[in-house]
């Protein structure tokens, strides 16, 4: 007894417009796509030789040339220290601030800098202002203080994720909401870069990156090559950042040296509770860069939080030390080691 | 291979003498021009307009039989490579077609993230696990990011195998569930040709099936739709009164636009953007240096770039 198989119908189908496609998947042999339109490949290969510019290898040479000429630069240099004290992104965390300026007056620092991100994340913007000004920290302005002392309506903090955004969108507008406008303006006041000298070293100091206030620099995704050109020109021996939340130090083949110092608003995604920040300091031949965990009241600060009833995703943040927000502008690497 | 010279001045003065009829082409007239602010980002198609696909979306028409732009090869990559780190080129991205057809894509990726990051955007159909081993490999040996995007054109097979083809959906999210399991945590991009892509119960709907395919933290990037290429044919050309003139300059200026951050290498020359690979005056040049200047905003796809502030970027 024979059985006849039913045709798949699946597959037959499948086969239909398959034959129904061989047009569409044969139709370029000998041809190329110029815009919508079928040409000779060779049409296609001629117009596009002609385009554009051809230059000489001199004319080339220059064209590189004033591409990378250095930035004019008159930021007055400050120092010469031999050890400073660096952090960024406070986000309305005067807990971990407080602990910090405890610390730091312990650790014989010549001088303690805050690289940006006053506001943002945490509760209660205004308690940060008396601290910065008893520490006689010396702040540049981030994102966020650049957008609240202009009136903007977002922080700029450069995300593209809608959920980031959202996020982002929270947090600014309760800062904005609970700032004063003499804060503001007090904000809108800071310098934008500073060029400190550690030892023999001169540091530029900024937010982001010298080009870019919100520009995230993190160290998976920054060649070496373009630190290298950043530091020439800008004319300096060290560059120092935050933005990102997540500290690194890379020593350059030139000797040079970048420093993200990482954020004491927020821990680093790292399961762990404490803050970091940054002490640099002059060991002649090179800067020694140490991270120090910096542990503070953070119970408290949870407490504040809900008290203000900023979004549970950021307590969770507070208490595990993993971030739930802002996670997708990360880049493959420091995403692989992150619980969420 | 050198082109003889055979135009001098700038980009809005080369004409040549007989475009074919389409439409979307460079319009002439005022166009702003744009000024490359800062090389960051150089892409390379790499797989030239070579695919295993041929969606009806895709804005540069590839195809198993489009060789308007071919495989690059590993020397030809790392010749630019070297041009790119003399500018301070900070990331690379890959793209074609396909890259993954080319038989030296795992070796350029080796190469080049010895040098910098490296992000590659596929359909995800090669992805087997003897490649996904390989790559993940590499990305936990490199001191850069490896980031992989693997494209799908909706939430069900209903809405993207229409587009990228028949069956698509499953092997695509075969191929992601690989990745991501070789630990190589993939971000889709989904364009915006389905309204459901764009909405937060869509997107809520696609984590849920990533997740039920063992991607635990999925990621998810929605992109625009260029109306050149096939999805010209698709959907139709843009309007007349689609396009930017000179005035049209936006308050922040136009860091916004790709082509005032990055440069599209092929094996053809330097093109302005990833873009207009398939507009033979989207070429500026052989070398990147010739290719510093600025750009006319004189194609109606800019007009998409402007409106949506495209940034390719993860
Ligand atoms: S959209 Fe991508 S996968 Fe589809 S044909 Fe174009 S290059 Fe290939
Ligand atoms: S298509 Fe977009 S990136 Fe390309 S030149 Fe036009 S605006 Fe710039």
């Amino acid at each position: 007894m024979s059985h006849r198989i039913p045709e798949d119908s699946q597959r037959k189908k499948r086969r239909n417009e398959a034959v129904a496609n061989i047009d569409k998947l044969t139709a370029h042999r000998g041809m190329a796509t110029w815009g919508e339109t079928l040409v000779p490949l060779g049409d296609f290969q001629r117009a596009a030789r002609r385009s554009g510019r051809q230059l000489t290898a001199s004319e080339r040479r220059a064209a590189v040339q004033r591409y990378l000429e250095p930035r004019s630069d008159e930021t007055a240099i400050e120092g010469p220290f031999s050890r400073i004290a660096v952090f960024g992104g406070i986000y309305n965390n005067s807990f971990a601030l407080r602990a910090l300026l405890d610390e730091t007056q312990t650790r014989r620092v010549d001088a303690v800098y805050c690289l940006g991100d006053l506001g943002g994340f945490g509760p209660n913007p205004e308690d940060v202002w008396p601290l910065l000004e008893q520490g006689s920290v010396k702040s540049i302005q981030g994102n966020y203080e650049e957008s609240l002392a202009t009136g903007r309506e977002d922080c700029n903090c450069g995300y593209a994720d809608p959920r980031d955004n959202h996020f982002a969108e929270v947090s600014y507008s309760y800062t904005a909401r609970n700032c004063s406008s003499e804060f503001k303006r007090w904000m809108g006041s800071l310098p934008k870069r500073r060029r400190v000298r550690v030892g023999q070293r001169e540091l530029l100091l900024i937010h982001g990156s010298p080009r870019r206030i919100n520009e995230f620099m993190f160290f998976s995704a920054t060649s070496v090559p373009f630190l290298e050109i950043l530091l020439d020109q800008e004319r300096c021996d060290g560059i120092l950042c935050t933005h990102t939340g997540l500290y690194w130090h890379r020593q350059l083949p030139s000797g040079r040296d970048v420093v993200n110092v990482g954020v004491i608003g927020r821990p680093a995604n790292d399961g762990r509770t404490e803050v970091w920040y940054s002490v640099l300091s002059d060991e002649g031949e090179r800067l020694r860069v140490e991270f120090i965990p910096l542990a503070y009241d953070h119970p408290a600060l949870a407490k504040a939080m809900r008290r203000e009833k900023l979004p549970e995703e950021f307590v969770e943040t507070i208490v595990s030390g993993w971030w739930t927000t802002c996670l997708e502008i990360l880049p493959a690497r420091e995403r692989a080691v992150s619980r969420f | 291979m050198e082109a003889p010279m055979e135009q001098e001045g700038t980009l809005q003065d080369s004409r040549f003498e007989e475009p074919p009829s389409g439409q979307n082409q460079v319009a002439p007239g005022d166009s702003p021009n744009v000024e490359l602010r800062s090389l960051d980002t150089l892409w390379f198609q790499v797989g030239g307009t070579v695919c295993n696909l041929a969606c009806s979306h895709c804005f540069i028409s590839c195809s198993p039989t489009n060789h308007t732009h071919e495989f690059m090869t590993l020397a030809q990559v790392e010749t630019h490579l070297a041009e790119a780190e003399a500018l301070g080129v900070k990331e690379y991205y890959f793209t074609g077609g396909e890259p993954f057809l080319n038989p030296e894509m795992e070796d350029i990726l080796e190469v080049t993230l010895r040098r910098g990051p490296a992000t590659v955007l596929t359909n995800g159909l090669l992805l087997d696990n003897k490649r996904c081993q390989r790559l993940a490999t590499l990305a936990r040996s490199a001191e850069y990011s490896l980031d992989l995007r693997i494209s799908i054109d909706g939430y069900s097979a209903e809405a993207n195998d229409p587009i990228r083809g028949e069956g698509t959906f499953e092997r695509i999210l075969a191929g992601a569930s690989r990745a991501a399991s070789a630990g190589l945590n993939p971000v889709m991009t989904v364009t915006e040709v389905h309204r459901d892509n764009v909405t937060d119960d869509g997107r809520q709907r696609f984590f849920k099936v990533l997740r039920t395919r063992g991607i635990e933290r999925p990621r998810l990037k929605i992109l625009p739709v260029f109306q050149i290429g096939a999805e010209a044919e698709r959907t139709g050309v843009y309007e007349s009164w689609q396009q930017l003139a000179e005035n049209d300059v936006p308050e922040g200026g136009w860091d916004h636009l790709q082509c005032s951050t990055s440069r599209m290498v092929t094996d053809q020359g330097v093109w302005v953007c990833p873009i207009l690979v398939n507009e033979p005056l989207g070429r500026m040049g052989q070398s990147l240096a010739d290719t510093l200047g600025s750009f006319p905003l004189n194609h109606q796809a800019c007009w998409t770039c402007h409106v949506h502030g495209v940034s390719c970027r993860t």
